[in-house]
């Protein structure tokens, strides 16, 4: 690592087996970052197994805002004998390695500090307390206060008893006595501007945003069937189904979630399901339910690399196709994919609203990156925070299905007022009963796809530009990819060049076009092979983009892979 | 209460004459007559096959959904407002065949809803397809050299799973068949009437003649609190006994397991979000 007390940010990376204990760190420090008084950000890759393999966190620290994930690594911890094999093409001469002997001792190719971590974990009373020792070691470097230290380790572990607390205040305290030797070595020099106000901020995951949005949006109901990288949203809700008055429900697969959410929002509930890919896929026909009864729900799918298992704890954006074409037949829907926890915490508030509204199903598109990835923001905006009700009391006379110039019934939920609520999932007349009449086919048809869909275009969210307006050059990206790009673009800090980052993918903004044509030249950045959204851009508007990059690796896009990208594009004009 | 009352004007019904849903619809008009349930406090919740159009004819809210999907939103609209009466009405196909994962786990979830399983012991709306509840050696236009595959026998499937109440019905015989019904919609917790009901079209080997010589009724002596007895008749296929064959009222019903139902008994949807509580949970967010 260059001696450059100047530098803004400081990327540290822990890399150890599945069971060491990775995350425990990760907590603990995400945490003592931000109450020390720096900007955090955090993102993991780990491999789908329970114990052995490598994984690896990512922490970043900076004097700056951050949102993004780098590939550079100023400090690694490497935890495992695999560590420096596997994080190898991230490894330079500037990164710094420390580790215990006992994991460096056949490294050769570069430089290394040794840190006695076991045999201090051994005197502690075992190898499990290595984990505070580091985060001890980490803290310390970082000059963050025992004070603050200490009353993250207390409150993380006071469920644990007093004892454990007592020997992991010690494991913290030999961490901070290896940091200052580092310190007082002079190997490692770290000096970021504090900023005190940033302790009173929230700490996020990108899961937790979305839920506390559904939250806000009246969700009272869930059903779901586990699976990565959904499972942690699905653990959120469950967890405070108690304090907010929301049934959650582990259903026997994921037909039986969703077809389960329909039913709780046909008798009156906020409902929604959490998934991801091939478990979205088996959804697929009750999608199509929701569609033709008319019936709200909303759907968050949290992406993987498929197809079928494909790689369960990477990342990907290769689902906006499954979902914008999910469901056989024709009908209305929304598709958001927000890239920040403002925007996540926001969308999925509303993303209610708007099902109840129109009576569709409203998608949010996060991913493993999106979903797991940790940081720093002021605060969540609740003042035009609204639930709207959408819900009529019914007369004898009452129809679900009564055609309506703007494509809505008005809907109501059985049990409130004197008439019936049918609902079919065959063709069906006003009533909600089966018919053949074709000419009301028809009808029935415009209403629940074009006449919804002309009102829902009038309230899409436009997209965000980020950059000067009057630019030539215009990156596009959606849904996650959102900070990396906005980070390398402010860095460029070039007058030509601008982001337009998409939230709502579909429909699309009626401002696309116009952004599109002002720009000379067109980029994309994607997580799938085949630039699902750029090729939705050219069915929308037949608007060819120029250049796609295009990332399908299972992991996300750094910032030095934008930058090197979009440098070369730049270059080639 | 007046049956008519259910009576759908203009309701164009499908089924084929003689069919035997027939007598099970009017029985369920006069059932909910008698129960006083009024229209709209009742959904019928159905998913696909001749057996599903049978809410249609039904004056009440009615979940029409997908074939084999019945439950999972019976289950859904149960737990979101306790106070509805909910009736799952279903045939063989679409509940031992497309529905079986969901026929398992319902029982276990054990909501406080009826499940009506018309079985005809074939396909009736595809024409003439075996069902899972097929007796062998039944020849068909896709199983051409006779069915061979073990009949599924929803009561031992039931009975195995400790499900609250678990009783067979047989739409020849009216009288019986309600009383039964009756018994199930009233009974806390799920509740599986299955109901032998002759395909006059596609099932020319279970009549209604057959079924009358095939089926009796199990003694007043039989003890529906004995699940080892339970299962035992359960069992017997050569004639197949009619009544309620086992009942388990020990067992907490889905909604009363539900934490939202501990302390207020109002209906979830009728809830409002605690925006002070969610301001309270976010700011928990600024420390650890």
């Amino acid at each position: 690592m260059s001696d450059d007390s100047s530098k803004e940010d400081v990327s540290i990376v822990i890399c150890g087996e599945a069971g060491q204990g990775i995350q425990t760190v990760e907590s603990i420090l995400v945490q003592a970052i931000k109450m020390g008084g720096y900007h955090v950000f955090s993102s993991k890759e780990y491999m789908s197994r329970v114990r052995g393999g490598e994984n690896s966190t990512e922490i970043r620290i900076s004097s700056q805002r951050l949102n993004s994930y780098v590939e550079r690594i100023d400090i690694l911890l490497a935890l495992s004998d695999g560590a420096i094999d596997h994080l190898n093409q991230r490894i330079t001469s500037e990164t710094l390695i420390l580790g215990d002997e006992k994991n460096l001792k056949s490294v050769t190719e570069y430089d290394t500090i040794t840190i006695p971590l076991f045999k201090s974990a051994e005197e502690l009373g075992g190898p499990i307390f290595s984990n505070v020792i580091v985060a001890g070691v980490i803290s310390r470097v970082l000059n963050i206060s025992s004070e603050i230290f200490n009353e993250i380790i207390t409150r993380m572990f006071s469920r644990k008893g007093e004892k454990i607390v007592e020997k992991d205040l010690e494991a913290g305290k030999k961490g901070h006595e290896i940091g200052e030797q580092l310190v007082k070595s002079g190997k490692i020099k770290i000096q970021l501007t504090k900023d005190p106000q940033i302790k009173y901020e929230l700490l996020l995951s990108g899961t937790e945003a979305v839920g506390l949005g559904c939250l806000a949006g009246g969700c009272n109901f869930m059903s779901s069937y586990p699976m990565t990288p959904s499972t942690p949203l699905q653990m959120f809700m469950a967890q405070n189904g108690v304090e907010f008055d929301l049934i959650f429900e582990q259903a026997e697969d994921e037909i039986a979630a969703l077809n389960m959410s329909i039913g709780a929002f046909y008798a009156g509930a906020r409902s929604m399901i959490a998934t991801s890919g091939s478990g979205f896929a088996l959804m697929e026909e009750a999608v199509g339910l929701s569609g033709m009864i008319e019936t709200p729900v909303v759907i968050y799918v949290g992406q993987r690399p498929g197809p079928a298992v494909g790689l369960p704890t990477r990342t990907s954006q290769e689902d906006l196709n499954l979902t914008l074409y999910s469901g056989p037949g024709e009908f209305a829907r929304i598709i958001f994919a927000p890239g920040n926890f403002e925007d996540a915490f926001k969308l999925s508030q509303i993303a209610f609203n708007l099902a109840d509204k129109y009576q569709i199903p409203v998608f949010i598109l996060s991913d493993q990156y999106f979903a797991e990835c940790y940081y720093n923001i002021p605060s969540l905006d609740l003042s035009d925070l609204k639930i709207e009700n959408h819900i009529v009391k019914t007369d004898e006379n009452y129809k679900r299905y009564q055609l309506t110039p703007d494509g809505v019934s008005p809907r109501g939920i059985p049990g409130f007022g004197a008439g019936v609520v049918v609902v079919d999932s065959d063709e069906h007349d006003e009533e909600g009963h089966i018919t053949e009449d074709l000419d009301l086919r028809a009808k029935m048809v415009e209403k629940r796809f074009t006449k919804k869909m002309e009102k829902i275009r009038e309230e899409v969210i436009p997209p965000e530009l980020v950059g000067n307006e009057d630019y030539e050059i215009l990156v596009l990206g959606w849904g996650s990819t959102y900070g990396t790009i906005k980070e390398v673009v402010n860095e460029l800090d070039s007058d030509k060049i601008a982001f337009l980052h998409f939230k709502q993918v579909y429909p699309l903004s009626s401002d696309t076009g116009k952004y599109l044509k002002k720009a000379l030249k067109t980029i994309i950045f994607e997580n799938n092979i085949n630039s699902q959204f750029g090729n939705l851009i050219k069915l929308e508007l037949g608007f060819d983009i120029d250049e796609t990059v295009l990332k399908y690796d299972g992991m996300p896009f750094s910032v030095e892979e934008v930058t090197n990208n979009l440098k070369k594009f730049l270059e080639g004009l | 209460m007046d049956p008519k009352i259910f009576d759908m004007e203009n309701a164009d019904v499908a089924w084929c004459p003689g069919c035997g849903n027939f007598s099970i619809l009017s029985t369920v008009k006069k059932v909910l007559a008698e129960l006083e349930i009024n229209p709209e406090d009742l959904v019928l919740v159905s998913g696909i096959g001749q057996a599903g159009k049978l809410p249609h004819y039904v004056k009440s809210n009615v979940f029409n959904g997908l074939h084999g999907r019945s439950l999972p939103p019976a289950t859904g609209i149960k737990a979101v407002n306790p106070e509805l009466t909910v009736i799952d009405v279903s045939g063989d196909g679409c509940m031992y065949g497309e529905g079986g994962n969901h026929f398992i786990h319902t029982i276990r979830r054990n909501p406080n809803i009826t499940n009506i399983v018309h079985n005809n012991m074939v396909y009736g709306l595809t024409k003439g397809q075996a069902s899972p509840t097929t007796r062998t050696n039944f020849k068909s236009n896709l199983q051409v050299e006779g069915v061979f595959l073990e009949p599924f026998n929803p009561l031992s499937v039931a009975i195995a799973l400790k499900a609250s109440f678990v009783a067979r019905a047989f739409s020849g015989d009216m009288d019986q068949t309600k009383e039964i019904l009756k018994k199930a919609i009233k009974h806390k917790g799920y509740a599986l009437v299955d109901i032998f009901q002759p395909c006059v079209t596609f099932n020319k080997v279970n009549t209604f003649e057959w079924f009358r010589e095939n089926t009796y009724y199990l003694e007043d002596t039989h003890d529906p609190s004995n699940i080892g007895e339970a299962f035992q008749r359960a069992m017997e296929t050569d004639k197949y006994p009619l009544g309620i064959f086992y009942v388990n009222n020990d067992k907490k019903t889905f909604e009363e397991n539900l934490a939202v139902y501990n302390k207020n008994k109002s209906p979830v949807y009728k809830r409002k979000v605690d925006l002070n509580k969610l301001e309270t949970l976010i700011n928990s967010k600024r420390s650890i």
